[in-house]
């Protein structure tokens, strides 16, 4: 099968074509090498990073930005946010900071310092 | 009146980036004014990823590059005057701004303005209906939802495509709301293609082209809106008209450079991008006042802010050093499919490269990009597609930019 992909790698968007009747899948339409591992993942096993919020505990209306230290496998994305929405922190965090560790895999970090 | 050598108008990434350039320039004494209470700007409630790949090498939140950038003007001691509101530039730089302290009057060598844009205000669009409840600008909602952490609606319809309402469709589905579709009056979305495929189609979002929100439906709180799509001349086609129960309306329309303090100073503006009409350096037409960022222009990349920064920042600091120089200059020109050129002057006789900024009028398939000063072509470029939401970038080298004596123009033309 041929499937027509966007790259979402960065911000060009390169239009993928990836052939998977083949083994290894074949990409074309790429403008670098990032856009070939970027095509045969998602026609496998697509992943995505989670960007949200969590609830500093501690201060009123404060919420502190996190994400996935690396990509999850995208069917979980949801189940992350549950992770996520279940937790809150207290302040201060500073970036990078581990709030959740082992989430499908990966960490959740802070992405921005509260005081 | 305090005086400063280089003084920057805003805190976000155009104004940081730009100090951090003039002081790693050579001018130490360089302030920056910013309203808010942390620096940043916008990137703070821009907690998506997706910032960085170009300037950085690496993938970052916003809340992240805007950290690098405030880490940078910290570790060199740049004095930052916050929760202070700049009220009026003049064109023979004095800054004067507000804050709990007072008025403060700054006379600077240099002023560089960053104050960055806004969103297009909803009565600008004049939709029909009620004015309930429940109907944000999507920046706004942004903010109420990832700075304080508000659920701003259930169900939702977005009008507008571009890259903030693309992200905030991704947002209120991953804080569990429904969104029921984003509308776009245009017959092409404005926002990158990357967010269409990672903020609509990752989470089934349908997105409906050459379609507007025709009617606001609710007394208290939204109920409703009914859609339709809209011909040619952007007018709705009644037998089209659709009724989709929601409780909110998210508007990303565009954004406008917010220039009131550019355009009270009396400094010359373009129509085509409501900013500044800037040089290479990004001075405007007045001297030792510089813009950068999306005060000038808006941008799609943050990393692109950061660069133009510098070079204002540059341009600045070597303006109060005496060392910027003063050249003849000659005008660039959109043509043929290309909307505007920035900057629209460049110097003549620098012996440097000059990068052009550019956004076309409509999408395009493949395309060559054509840099001519009468009949000399100085650079050119083929790109596979290009689109008004994507700004293009062409270079052309210092060698080229000898014994120019007509406009450059830019055009494109398709090509197969
Ligand atoms: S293939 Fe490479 S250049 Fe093209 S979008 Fe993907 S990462 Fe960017």
């Amino acid at each position: 099968m041929k499937r027509e992909l966007t790259c979402i790698i960065c911000p060009r968007g390169c239009t993928l074509s990836v052939d998977t009747d083949v083994t290894p899948a074949v990409v074309t339409g790429n403008s670098c090498p990032k856009g070939e591992t970027y095509g045969i993942e998602e026609c496998t096993h697509p992943v995505r990073t989670v960007t949200a919020i969590m609830r500093v505990a501690n201060r009123e209306d404060t919420m502190v930005s996190v994400k996935t230290a690396a990509p999850i496998p995208k069917e979980h994305i949801f189940d992350c946010m549950a992770e996520i929405n279940r937790t809150t922190v207290d302040a201060p965090v500073k970036i990078g900071q581990k709030v959740l560790t082992n989430v499908f895999g990966t960490d959740i970090i802070v992405t921005k310092k509260i005081l | 009146m305090t005086e400063h050598d280089i003084v920057v108008i805003g805190g976000g990434p155009a104004g940081m980036a730009a100090a951090v350039a003039a002081f790693d320039n050579g001018v130490t004494d360089v302030v920056i004014l910013d309203r808010d209470e942390h620096l940043g700007g916008i990137l703070n409630q821009c907690i998506h990823n997706g910032f960085g790949l170009h300037k950085l090498g690496r993938e970052l939140t916003g809340p992240e590059y805007a950290a690098v950038y405030a880490e940078k003007v910290a570790e060199r001691g740049i004095r930052v005057y916050d929760k202070t509101m700049v009220t009026a530039v003049s064109k023979d730089r004095i800054v004067t701004a507000q804050n709990k302290d007072g008025m403060l009057e700054i006379k600077a060598k240099a002023v560089i303005l960053a104050m960055g844009c806004r969103e297009r205000p909803r009565g600008a669009l004049s939709i029909p209906g009620a004015r309930p409840a429940g109907v944000y600008s999507a920046g706004t909602a942004q903010k109420l939802v990832n700075c304080m952490g508000y659920a701003v609606g259930k169900k939702v319809v977005i009008l507008g495509s571009g890259d903030i309402g693309l992200i905030m469709a991704r947002r209120m589905s991953l804080q569990g709301a429904k969104v029921e579709a984003v509308c776009e009056i245009m017959p092409y979305s404005g926002g990158l293609t990357r967010n269409i495929v990672q903020c609509l189609e990752d989470f089934g979002i349908p997105l409906y082209l050459s379609t507007t929100v025709a009617e606001i439906h609710g007394k208290k709180r939204v109920e409703g809106v009914t859609i339709a799509q809209v011909d040619e001349n952007r007018r709705v086609i009644e037998s089209t008209k659709r009724y989709i129960p929601c409780d909110t309306l998210l508007l990303s329309c565009g954004l406008i450079p917010e220039n009131e303090l550019t355009s009270s100073a009396g400094i010359a503006m373009s129509g085509i991008t409501s900013g500044a009409l800037v040089d290479e350096y990004r001075q405007t037409e007045t001297a030792g006042i510089f813009a950068c960022g999306n005060v000038l222009q808006v941008h799609d990349l943050v990393d692109y802010v950061s660069d133009e920064a510098e070079l204002a920042g540059i341009g600045a600091a070597r303006f109060v050093k005496g060392t910027l120089g003063t050249f003849e200059t000659i005008e660039t020109k959109p043509e043929n499919g290309v909307r505007y050129v920035l900057p629209q002057r460049v110097s003549l006789g620098r012996n440097e490269d000059v990068s052009l900024f550019l956004r076309v009028v409509k999408p395009f398939g493949k395309v060559r990009f054509t840099v001519k000063s009468g009949d000399t072509v100085l650079a050119n470029a083929v790109r596979l597609k290009a689109a008004p939401g994507e700004m293009e970038k062409l270079t052309v080298r210092a060698e080229k930019m000898q014994n120019i004596t007509e406009p450059i123009t830019v055009c494109l033309e398709e090509v197969q």
